[in-house]
């Protein structure tokens, strides 16, 4: 029996991962697809405190791991299909239909990026269709691409995407950006980047390979063709709380809700990071959560058996 | 088995003329889901051994291959069967997924 299985190998995740080994827990990660979760699609985190210059997503999450696995981590690349609660003794059940018995369950499945669901995304996926510039970026050197969206996301890869592709189109379906202000300053300043707003995407077109998008502008229905090569999409994110929605309790747009101790509506099951309800989605605060429900968790432990 | 190193110059012998399937892993230093997916290759490449090879293809030296299997997106894992695609898998994903797909080519 584990004493703490943690669900995804994020910053949430592996941090939750540190403490709990470092506390002397036997503890085990399973991550269905690559550990570093959401940020190693970023090309650099300058808001993780402890680098002044700046750091990738994927150095940064190195680190993490290596950090995690010192203190004698179990790691397994297993997605979980779902998990049950006895009391006392709970079960993560594994993609390969292993089931694991474990004494508390921290949840740290982060979030997956929305889909714009239109015409030509799923076609061209790979095509031209990508939701990680730092991926795909350099595929596109000197060739015009589209960015949707208009969240800090949206602009930070925009303006990565300037130093690359030879114009850079920003089609939000507002009329103002949701970024934050530093980077809509650099935004507004880089000569590369077009703004278009009021305007969402109807259909990506291409034959082989992109080669435009067809937008609409919100305010009169009025439809045009941008010729690009790529589209980068930074629409939002959406929980990935469907394989645990039975057991916890979730709020209306399907967050996690916990409370300061990171305690789910279960005793003995925690939440940590960009899948619980909270104001600020980041790396740091998705470690800080994991920290927090790694020790509540060791607490737990101490308390009940 | 260990992972093949490939490159344009040994991309025929390797890749197009071997007598098993081939999984080649076109990949990127600056790209981070490419390095975390790596040891799920690794893994693979030692589970299969014998019955697959396991290529890594590294798109910044080696440009001429990428651009002619129109590859626009990495990490990108395609299915080498006597020479010709029969399969590829785009972006990070489970790796019972990169086994399916393998287990249906077997
Ligand atoms: C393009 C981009 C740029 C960003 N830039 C910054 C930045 O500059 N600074 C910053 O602080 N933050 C940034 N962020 C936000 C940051 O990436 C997230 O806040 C952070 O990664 C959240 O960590 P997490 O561990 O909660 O979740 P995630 O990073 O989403 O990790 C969750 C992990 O769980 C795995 N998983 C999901 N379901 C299951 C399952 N059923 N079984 C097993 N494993 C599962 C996933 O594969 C994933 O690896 C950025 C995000 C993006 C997309």
């Amino acid at each position: 029996m584990y004493d703490v299985i943690i669900i995804g190998g994020g910053p949430a995740g592996l941090t939750a991962g540190l403490y709990a080994a470092r506390g002397g827990l036997r503890t085990l990660i399973c991550e269905e697809k690559v550990f570093g979760g959401q940020i190693l699609m970023s090309y650099e985190v300058d808001n993780y405190p402890g680098f002044p210059k700046g750091i990738s997503g994927m150095d940064l999450m190195d680190n993490f791991i290596k950090q995690a696995e010192k203190f004698g981590v179990e790691m397994n690349y297993e997605g979980v299909k779902s998990i049950e609660d006895e009391g006392k003794t709970k079960y993560v059940v594994l993609s390969n239909d292993t089931k694991l018995s474990t004494k508390t369950i921290i949840i740290a499945a982060g979030a997956s990026p929305n889909k714009l669901n239109c015409p030509g995304e799923k076609k061209f996926t790979g095509k031209g269709v990508s939701y990680c510039a730092t991926c795909d970026g350099a595929f596109f050197r000197g060739r015009p691409v589209a960015v949707v969206g208009g969240g800090d996301s949206a602009l930070e890869e925009a303006l990565y995407l300037a130093n690359l592709a030879s114009k850079v189109y920003v089609i939000h379906r507002r009329d103002q950006l949701r970024a934050v202000k530093v980077l809509q300053d650099r935004a507004f300043a880089n000569k590369k980047l077009e703004f278009i707003f009021n305007h969402v995407v109807k259909e990506i077109q291409g034959d082989k390979f992109v080669n435009g998008v067809l937008i609409e502008n919100t305010q009169t229905g009025e439809l045009s063709r941008l010729e690009v090569e790529g589209v980068f999409i930074y629409i939002g994110m959406t929980p990935n709380t469907k394989f645990v929605e039975d057991l916890i309790k979730l709020d209306e747009d399907g967050y996690i809700i916990v409370n300061d101790r990171m305690e789910t509506n279960i005793p003995g099951i925690f939440a940590a990071g960009d899948i619980r309800v909270t104001p600020l989605r980041q790396v740091l605060t998705a470690a800080s959560d994991g920290a927090i429900a790694a020790s509540c968790a060791q607490k737990y432990i101490e308390m009940n058996f | 088995m260990a992972e093949v190193q490939l490159t344009q110059s040994n991309w025929e012998d390797e890749v197009l003329n071997s007598n098993i399937p081939v999984l080649v892993d076109f990949w990127a230093p600056w790209c981070g889901p490419c390095r975390m997916v790596a040891p799920v290759v690794a893994e693979i490449a030692n589970e299969y051994e014998g019955k697959l090879k396991v290529g890594r293809l590294n798109t910044d030296e080696e440009p001429e291959i990428a651009v002619r299997y129109g590859i626009m997106s990495i990490p990108t894992l395609m299915i080498f069967k006597n020479g010709e695609v029969v399969d590829q898998i785009i972006g990070a994903v489970p790796k019972e997924y990169i086994v399916e797909k393998l287990e249906q080519i077997l």
